[in-house]
């Protein structure tokens, strides 16, 4: 039965029949798929697109953001950098200044210090010399006396024979620094000359 | 009853009478018609084959609107599978083959994919096991169908006289040349690529059909006459090779509904940009 039908079929001349139904067949597929299936995925390919985008967007905003904190910081931290060395070289102007007052203080301060002792000293010397070159007088006259046995008080005190030898001595004194010429006179004299020095 | 049960019968038929082991022929195309009618002076046979084109037809669209029934952004298995092959279709075809604007031909594209898909694998459905695109007016109707599309569309971006003079005078092509060219390409734009387009389709679900059935009704044969010349060999191998056609089938049944829609893509491209 089916060779026979062979025989009578040219598989390559359609019957009309069949061109309308693959008219109708291909025609509903493509219908649905237009109208129904294809914007639907495209739907969905534009959501993921925009769910991929969106969060690359995010990422990228953050980064900006995270980018302008650091700047930010890294300008504060330059800004402060600058105060700091700002601030370091006035405090060792400042220092540098206040040393040099101080110095020139107590340098001051020393001077008059100095000063006082000299003056004081000197107050001092002329006291002793004044006290030792009374009693120095009266006790060699004392001494002289006793040698002698008699009292010299007296002519001593009108002649101003120890006024003399004493001035002598100092101006002798005076002469010679080293103190050479106290050898032979007396004790007061010779602790007198060590105290000038 | 199928056609091949059919050709099943006459096997045993012919077993019955000793005439030989009489080989599948054309009849596996031309099955009985379940019911004739006449529409309009034109008449209309329903017979299996129409009958399975329906099925698949039906059974790509409701696939297609159980995948984007609801859509969702991480998609579920069903949706994957369509969105891969919609993707296919629309990344590499419409929009890498027919170029930059091709994008609004994807949902046609994607639709005679679908639909030839859908179509071809009935070729190894069992129970179907044809295709309706082993009946040549199913292919040629896609191929007509794009035939006019991209003519228009042709038109319709370059303008007719453009379009048409392209098509007639090669640009770049040495005027005496044209004597050899125009004809050529007359030929080749509007009758070679139709035509191609549909015999290639057609004739390789008729050829892996007839393939599938003359092994499988060789080893039917085969077993029944065994022990006679060497079927005990033949029968197995028959078998073997009508499993490895079938996987070989599989293979054909993708690779040419995607070369169908791949060659559309590039008539396509052909008529949106300016040839050459």
């Amino acid at each position: 039965m089916s060779i026979l039908a062979a025989e009578t079929h040219n598989p390559l001349i359609p019957p009309w029949g069949e061109i309308i139904i693959g008219l109708i067949a291909f025609g509903l597929v493509f219908l649905v798929f237009a109208r129904f299936v294809a914007p639907r995925f495209e739907q969905v390919f534009r959501a993921r697109r925009e769910a991929i985008e969106g969060g690359i967007e995010r990422a990228e905003a953050m980064q900006a953001e995270a980018k302008a904190a650091l700047d930010q910081y890294r300008a504060q931290l330059a800004e402060a950098r600058t105060e700091a060395a700002q601030i370091r070289d006035q405090a060792r102007a400042e220092g540098q200044q206040i040393l040099e007052e101080l110095r020139a203080q107590a340098q001051e301060e020393s001077a008059r210090i100095i000063a006082r002792g000299e003056e004081q000293l000197a107050a001092s010397r002329q006291q002793v010399v004044n006290e030792l070159r009374g009693e120095i007088g009266v006790l060699a006259v004392d001494l002289a006396g006793r040698v002698v046995g008699e009292s010299l008080e007296d002519s001593a005190r009108r002649s101003g024979t120890v006024d003399r030898f004493l001035d002598q001595l100092e101006g002798m004194a005076a002469g010679s620094p080293d103190g050479r010429t106290a050898r032979g006179g007396a004790t007061g004299s010779s602790v007198y000359v060590q105290g000038d020095r | 009853m199928t056609s091949s049960a059919l050709a099943l019968g006459s096997v045993f038929a012919a077993e019955g009478g000793g005439d030989g082991f009489q080989a599948p022929g054309l009849g596996e195309f031309y099955p009985e018609p379940i019911a004739t009618f006449s529409l309009f002076g034109i008449p209309f046979e329903i017979t299996r084959i129409t009958i399975i084109l329906w099925i698949a037809t039906l059974a790509i669209l409701a696939f297609l609107i159980a995948a984007v029934r609801k859509p969702q952004i991480v998609p579920g298995k069903l949706q994957f599978v369509g969105e891969s092959g919609y993707s296919l279709v629309r990344d590499g075809i419409a929009r890498d083959v027919v170029g930059p604007k091709g994008l609004p031909f994807a949902p046609f594209l994607a639709s005679l994919f679908f639909f030839i898909l859908a179509n071809n694998v009935m070729a190894i459905i069992p129970f179907a096991q044809i295709s309706p695109m082993s009946k040549f007016a199913f292919p040629l109707v896609l191929a007509l169908i794009c035939w006019v599309i991209y003519i228009w569309i042709g038109i319709r971006e370059q303008g007719a006289g453009s379009y048409f003079k392209d098509i007639l005078f090669l640009p770049g092509v040495p005027k005496p040349m044209y004597i050899l060219v125009t004809p050529i390409e007359i030929l080749q734009n509007f009758i070679v690529r139709p035509f191609t387009l549909a015999v290639r389709l057609f004739a390789n679900m008729f050829a892996g059909h007839m393939l599938l059935v003359v092994f499988s009704l060789g080893a039917v044969y085969l077993f029944s006459r065994f022990g006679e010349n060497f079927s005990w060999v033949f029968g197995p191998v028959s078998v073997l090779m009508a499993i490895v056609m079938t996987f070989f089938e599989l293979l054909v049944i993708f690779l040419q509904a995607y070369v169908f829609t791949v060659l559309m893509g590039t008539y396509l491209n052909g008529s949106i940009e300016a040839e050459h």
